[in-house]
């Protein structure tokens, strides 16, 4: 553990508790420090003024540094730059400077450039476009650190535009040979898969490989950018499960154990079985791991499997039991963050296995009285589910009481919330009294300063709408709590609990029936204080005034109590106009309409006209709740075009009549939400008697959801509520605020006589029956199921139209922008999805026209070409390999481990064992892939650095030819294995003799290139060995079904291809030839001729050549590099066949021995451990060729393998011969 | 992933702010000032993670902090993080200050700004995460250590 070896200053203590924390305490109060590079100014700043004034100062002071050319001190000022960010400063200006310093060429000052650049750029900086070329240049630096620092800065600032130009180079960057850059390279993909998305697909093998990376840093990258995509896309990478098992199962590091394991939590909601075959290892974990955090996210995962199993596992109850078990210790635990992370994870069980959480209900509620906030909102997330119809009141009144103590708001929104949330779930499913329920929302009304108003006010609203027993209850409290002052005097305050006036007055109004004192009620509204209340408040107290005043007038009607009545009307007339006035529209036009109502009442009453039926006509009539969803959710009816014109649009100008339109626009959404929809009260009532009729007609029409409580409401109209069984000890009219304590008590008495009742019949049931020995045990274990609410509770479902669709895709965010990852990545990879590489030539390499030739076909064409001209033939083997892939993925997922056997090891190992074995297959071909991926791009890096060694050697080592032929196109360079050149090697040459006469002699050499498949090209050196001028050379080979002459365009089989050069005497030079190959796993000769005109002085003659052309199956060989994990897990793979030979008598030394190798059969050394190595070559058609040469005393032996045995055995005769020369 | 790493002292003084997403310099401020509000009310023995990551991103961030001497070292995160794993990272982050700069204590992030400066979240992870401390409390397995930081002293 770290400690201070030295304390900066006399006084600093430094405290290591628990012997964890590393540094704890420094007594001595700091000075303000600034660093020392930006000690620009001296004095300290002490005041804001000052402090601005002296910060203005050095910035002034920097801008004049950036001016100056000394880079050094550009670099310094944008270095103070940066510190000045981090306090807030803006510095966009001097993205231009920042620019400039990170092209500088020293690594110290380009880094400041970089840290700049990605503490300050972001999309919006104009001139992030000019760093595109720097950018690619440090990353293709030779020094890591440049690359680097580029990678990391890059990160930060990325663009859409930068993402596409670099994505190639940083792809090329994740094969880097240091780990530290392929890391690197590997995390900022992720980045750039965010701002191209379209660099996905051709990315994602390679990412892939990276999984398997030998070093832990990079595979880890791999892990967490994989991780972090399948978390927003998890579907897309289902097929990766048994690679990341395969991880799981062997890692030893716990970073990446838990990232994989945070994933397959992703994954397995969508893969059931998946779970099942996590199960054991995971299990296995929890047991075996002594770290915290894994075995907290084991844990974590194995909820979520468990989640995702419905309940097809037997023996998943015991899972659950060992999670809630190890959760119980985490929170039990000292620590406060075990304890936090335990209740978090509690809480994910109990959406599931509630009953196996509720067992805990002791430990949570003892976490409520925690003095750490966070612990208790955790705490208060597992109530949520631990309430049952028994202990729901006991609960609530213990969050009552915290809502009293609580301090801080937040915390007190929160519990209300919570509050609530418990309440009302499942359609109130656990309150067994209403009238409790209401009489806590009344409760919560007295908390000061909450936000929440408008949840209690809803959930008032939909209490009262919803049950209709609990009415009468409901608006005698409401006319209560419109009574009470303290409401509406805090809508000065601005404070959100004003809204459940909304709430009260629409119960108060609508259910106007039940109230005893309606005229109390009226007054209470009609309140001059009322107008200080919100606007939307206001507008529904006009209306719910009208429907009291309706309810009034009917009920003196009846009494024949005109004179009050005209009072009523009276009272209605004078208090009106204070709405009228109201500064809310709504509520101003109501109040207007309303008045002139109340007015023209006024007129019938005084001639005596009876008005009460009329006007409460106006509400007649029922509201029934509608779902939020309810009207997305009805499917468009066939045929019907709702973009399609109803009437065909006028003509512009009526585009200006909409404009005052909007201005109400923006006022109604509010409303919209809160109020139920009452428009014209005339026509709402029409509508609400033609809606009334239709549902009674129509046979479909159902109206709450057929449960055996809830049947008897089917008569409409509020005189049909049905009868409520009250329960008479509990008073129906508390007078003032009500205690809901009371309740509790009144409940508890209440369910204590149910329960003598209930026993009593049973009893006298099971005397009866006389048949007591078998059921007689439920005496006082009470379940939730035996406790009856207190009223018969009809809960009016929310209506939904009958064809409504089970989407929920209403809650998809457009605006996510991981959306755009979501592809598939399983699909082949299409034509058009290639990264877009550099397309400009590199001015460094352009020496000779020639050699640029190459290196820009090399860059360019490579690839692209290759894939065209593979691409159809891989088509369809791609489509297979699909088809196998997800076989594969089936496979694996179906080999559940045998449970029979539960032994605590064999689980784990037996996952282990069968994962590899089924997975090669896939795994195999992606391999395949990758590599050749891989492969495609190694040789031109690996060329590109061993141009200039090569050149240096062929000089000394080859009988090159002195002049060289202009390139056909295809050549390839012939490739030496540069890497082996220690110590001094016999000079060696891959010409050999092809014919020779007195003219001329020939020589030559096959090489194939990864380039064209299935192509071959032949340069043949022509060395004149006479003293005469040869010319009009051409060059004609007998075709054979498998091999044949490239000709060029337009010629037949039969003709001669030119050599494009005269040779003078004693002159050699090198013409190229290229052919093409349908089988390679066999060696072939073709006969053909050379012939020429040889001309002295003597005069010109006619000559000929025969010539044997010796294809050899080496020839066909390309030397690829290989990395020594792609290599193991080729022969991992164990589809390739075997073969060996063994050659006795060789004195050359092993180094050497393998450097002929190499050369003359195009090999690449893998890896070398004493005498003994492994090496690697590729076909031209693309098959793996594996090597493992052993030397013993005075022998070789070579093993091979390859995907095809017949060239394998011919390469390894070839290479015998070569090996018996030794 | 990591959204903000934030090293302030007890005054609420950043002396080290990354901002892995976009933001304006005073949504940075304001950050970090409701940040030191938060964390710089709570007691020494309470939990490390804070919710209601209003702050940035929105709820399905945390704030996951440790203090040492002057210095709170905060980090946001969201759900893909875990809670435990980046509290051991917070912890090897400041065991990698403390190798590289012998004793960390404030100044040193104050003389070494431009070092300290992490770049990409994941990489600042990979990076802390690949350091080979063997007598790491917490025995986790790390790599080797060859990355960043140790490097630097030879560019000077």
């Amino acid at each position: 553990m770290g400690c201070w070896r030295r304390s900066p200053f006399p006084g600093w203590r430094v405290r290591l508790p628990d012997g964890e924390h590393l540094l704890d305490i420094v007594q001595v109060p700091l000075p303000d420090y600034t660093p020392p590079a930006l000690t620009v100014a001296p004095g300290k700043p002490s005041s804001t003024r000052s402090k601005a004034k002296y910060i203005s100062q050095c910035i002034d002071e920097i801008k004049q540094e950036l001016k100056q050319d000394n880079i050094a001190v550009k670099a310094n000022a944008v270095c103070k730059l940066t510190y000045l960010q981090m306090l807030g400063y803006d510095i966009s200006w001097a993205a231009f400077n920042i620019i400039e310093v990170m092209s500088a060429s020293k690594f110290t000052f380009k880094r400041i450039g970089y840290l700049a650049a990605s503490q300050c750029f972001h999309e919006g900086t104009d001139v992030i476009m000019l760093t595109t070329n720097q950018i690619r240049k440090d990353l293709s630096s030779p020094s890591q650190y440049d690359t680097g620092v580029a990678l990391t800065g890059l990160s930060c600032f990325v663009t859409p535009d930068l993402a596409r130009d670099l994505a190639n180079d940083i792809m090329t960057l994740m094969s880097h040979t240091k780990p530290y850059i392929r890391k690197k390279a590997v995390l900022i993909m992720y980045k750039v898969f965010l701002k191209y998305p379209e660099s996905l697909r051709p990315a994602f093998p390679r990412l892939k490989e990276k999984l398997e990376d030998p070093d832990p840093g990079v595979q880890s990258a791999a892990v967490n950018v994989i991780c972090e995509l399948a978390r927003r896309n998890p579907k897309n990478y289902l097929s990766l499960a048994p690679l990341f098992f395969k991880l799981m199962t062997s890692s030893t590091n716990n970073w990446v154990l838990i990232k994989i394991i945070k994933l397959f939590g992703a994954l397995t909601p969508l893969e059931p079985r998946l779970g099942k075959k996590l199960i054991e290892p995971l299990t296995n974990l929890i047991h075996s791991t002594s770290a915290m955090s894994l075995l907290y996210e084991c844990v974590n995962t194995v909820i979520a499997v468990l989640i995702s199993l419905s309940s097809g596992m037997p023996n998943h109850s015991a899972s659950i039991q060992l999670c809630v078990q190890k959760l119980r210790i985490l929170i039990e635990d000292s620590d406060q963050n075990l304890k936090y992370l335990g209740l978090l994870a509690m809480s994910k069980i109990l959406r599931t296995h509630p009953k196996s959480v509720q067992a805990h209900k002791d430990l949570v509620l003892q976490c409520l009285d925690d003095k750490d906030e966070s612990i208790r909102l955790r705490a208060l997330d597992l109530l949520y589910g631990m309430v049952s119809k028994k202990n729901l009141m006991e609960i609530v009144k213990k969050l009552m009481t915290h809502v009293d103590k609580a301090e801080g708001t937040t915390y007190r929104d929160e519990l209300l919330t919570k509050i609530i949330d418990i309440c009302s779930q499942s359609n109130y499913q656990h309150i067994t009294n209403f009238e409790w329920y209401i009489s806590i929302l009344v409760e919560l009304t007295r908390l000061e300063g909450t936000r929440h108003g408008h949840l209690i006010a809803a959930q008032m609203l939909d209490v009262a709408i919803r049950v209709k027993a609990i009415r009468r209850f409901a608006v005698s409290q409401m006319s209560a709590l419109l009574d009470s002052a303290h409401l509406v005097a805090s809508s000065t305050q601005r404070s959100g609990i004003c809204e459940v006036l909304y709430a009260a007055a629409w119960i108060c109004g609508e259910f106007s029936e039940h109230l005893q004192e309606p005229q109390q009620a009226l007054e209470a509204m009609l309140r001059p204080k009322v107008t200080t209340l919100p606007g939307h408040i206001q507008a529904v107290y006009v209306q719910n005034v009208v429907k009291l005043y309706a309810a009034i007038l009917q009920q003196k009607e009846q009494a024949a109590d005109a004179q009050v009545a005209q009072e009523v009307t009276q009272l209605l007339v004078e208090r009106l106009p204070q709405f009228v006035q109201s500064a809310d529209l709504e509520a101003q036009e109501r109040a207007s309409c309303i008045l002139q109502l109340v007015k023209h009442v006024q007129k019938l009453q005084a001639r005596d006209v009876p008005v009460a039926e009329e006007v409460s006509a106006l509400f007649a009539g029922e509201l029934n709740p509608v779902a939020p969803k309810a009207q997305k959710k009805v499917p468009v009816p066939e045929g019907l075009d709702l973009d399609a014109w109803i009437n065909e649009p006028l003509s512009d100008s009526e585009s200006e009549d909409e404009k005052p339109k909007a201005i109400f626009h923006d006022e109604e959404p509010r409303h919209a939400k809160q109020r139920p929809p009452e428009a014209d009260e005339q026509e709402l009532a029409r509508r609400r008697e033609a809606r009334k009729q239709e549902q009674a007609n129509n046979p479909f029409y159902i109206k709450s959801s057929p449960s055996p409580q809830k049947r008897y409401q089917d008569a409409p109209g509020v005189d049909h509520i049905p009868v409520v069984q009250i329960d008479l000890s509990v008073p129906l009219k508390v007078p003032g605020m009500p205690m809901s304590d009371q309740y509790v008590k009144l409940e508890e008495e209440r369910r204590h006589r149910q329960r003598l009742e209930k026993d009593k019949r049973k009893r006298k049931k099971r005397e009866r029956e006389r048949r007591g020995a078998r059921r007689h045990t439920s005496l006082h274990t009470e379940s939730d199921e035996d406790i009856t609410p207190a009223q018969r509770v009809d809960i009016v479902t929310e209506e939904m139209p009958e064809n409504a669709l089970p989407s929920d895709e209403d809650d998809k965010d457009p605006n996510d922008p991981y959306r755009a990852l979501d592809i598939d990545l399983d699909k082949p990879l299409a034509d058009s999805e290639k990264l877009p590489v550099q397309k400009h030539r590199d001015a460094e390499t352009s020496k000779s026209p020639e050699r640029q030739d190459v290196t820009v076909v090399e860059k360019k064409s490579k690839k692209p070409k290759r894939k065209e001209k593979k691409h159809k033939e891989k088509e369809r083997e791609k489509k297979k390999k699909e088809a196998e892939k997800s076989a594969d993925l089936d496979f694996w997922l179906s080999t559940t481990p045998p449970t029979a056997t539960p032994a605590p090891e064999e689980p784990g190992v037996n996952a282990a064992v069968t994962a590899p074995k089924e997975e090669p297959r896939g795994e195999e071909q992606d391999a395949g892939e990758d590599a050749e991926q891989d492969l495609e791009k190694k040789p031109s890096e690996q060329k590109k650095k061993k141009h200039k060694k090569d050149k240096g050697e062929r000089s000394k080592d080859k009988k090159k030819p002195k002049k060289r032929a202009p390139p056909r196109e295809g050549e390839a360079e012939p490739v030496q294995n540069g890497a082996l050149c220690e110590e001094p090697l016999p000079p060696m040459s891959s010409y050999s003799l092809l014919a020779e006469n007195s003219y001329i002699k020939m020589t030559y050499d096959v090489q194939g290139s990864l380039q064209k498949d299935s192509r071959v090209t032949v340069s043949v050196v022509l060395e004149n060995q006479s003293s005469s001028f040869l010319r009009n050379m051409e060059l004609n080979v007998l075709d054979s079904l498998n091999a044949r002459l490239a000709r060029p365009d337009g010629s037949s089989v039969h003709d001669a291809v030119p050599v494009p050069f005269q040779l003078p005497p004693g002159i050699s030079n090198e013409a190229q030839f290229v052919f093409t190959i349908q089988s390679i796993v066999t060696a072939q000769k073709l006969k053909g001729t050379l012939s020429f005109i040889a001309k002295n002085d003597e005069g010109s003659t006619h000559e000929k050549l025969d010539f044997k052309l010796h294809f050899t199956c080496t020839s066909y060989l390309v030397t690829t590099p290989c990395y020594s994990d792609a290599f193991a897990k080729l022969l991992e793979s164990g589809d390739l066949s075997m073969s060996s030979v063994k050659v006795d008598g060789i004195s050359m030394s092993f180094q050497n021995l393998l450097a002929k190798i190499c050369f003359h059969h195009h090999f690449s050394v893998v890896e070398r451990v004493d005498s003994c190595a492994s090496m690697y070559s590729r076909s031209i058609q693309g098959h793996h060729v594996c090597l493992l040469v052993k030397k013993g005393e005075k022998s070789v032996s070579v093993d091979g393998k390859c995907s095809d045995s017949t060239l394998l055995s011919n390469v390894l005769e070839e290479m015998k011969e070569t090996l018996a020369k030794c | 992933m990591i959204k903000v790493i934030l090293i302030f002292n007890h005054h609420g003084k950043p002396w080290l702010s990354k901002f892995y997403q976009p933001y304006s310099e005073d949504t940075q401020q304001q950050t970090i000032r409701e940040t030191f509000h938060l964390v710089s009310k709570r007691d020494e023995n309470v939990c490390n993670f804070l919710e209601g990551g209003l702050l940035i991103g929105g709820s399905d961030n945390k704030l996951i902090y440790r203090h040492y001497a002057t210095l709170y070292f905060v980090f946001w995160v969201d759900s893909s993080e875990s809670e435990l794993g980046i509290l051991d990272l917070i912890q090897v982050f400041v065991e990698t200050l403390d190798k590289c700069f012998e004793n960390v204590c404030e100044l040193d992030l104050i003389f070494h700004v431009d070092e300290a400066g992490l770049g990409s979240p994941a990489h600042a992870v990979s990076a802390v995460k690949n350091m080979n401390l063997p007598e790491n409390p917490r025995n986790i397995n790390i790599g080797d250590i060859s990355i960043k930081v140790p490097n630097l002293p030879s560019f000077k």
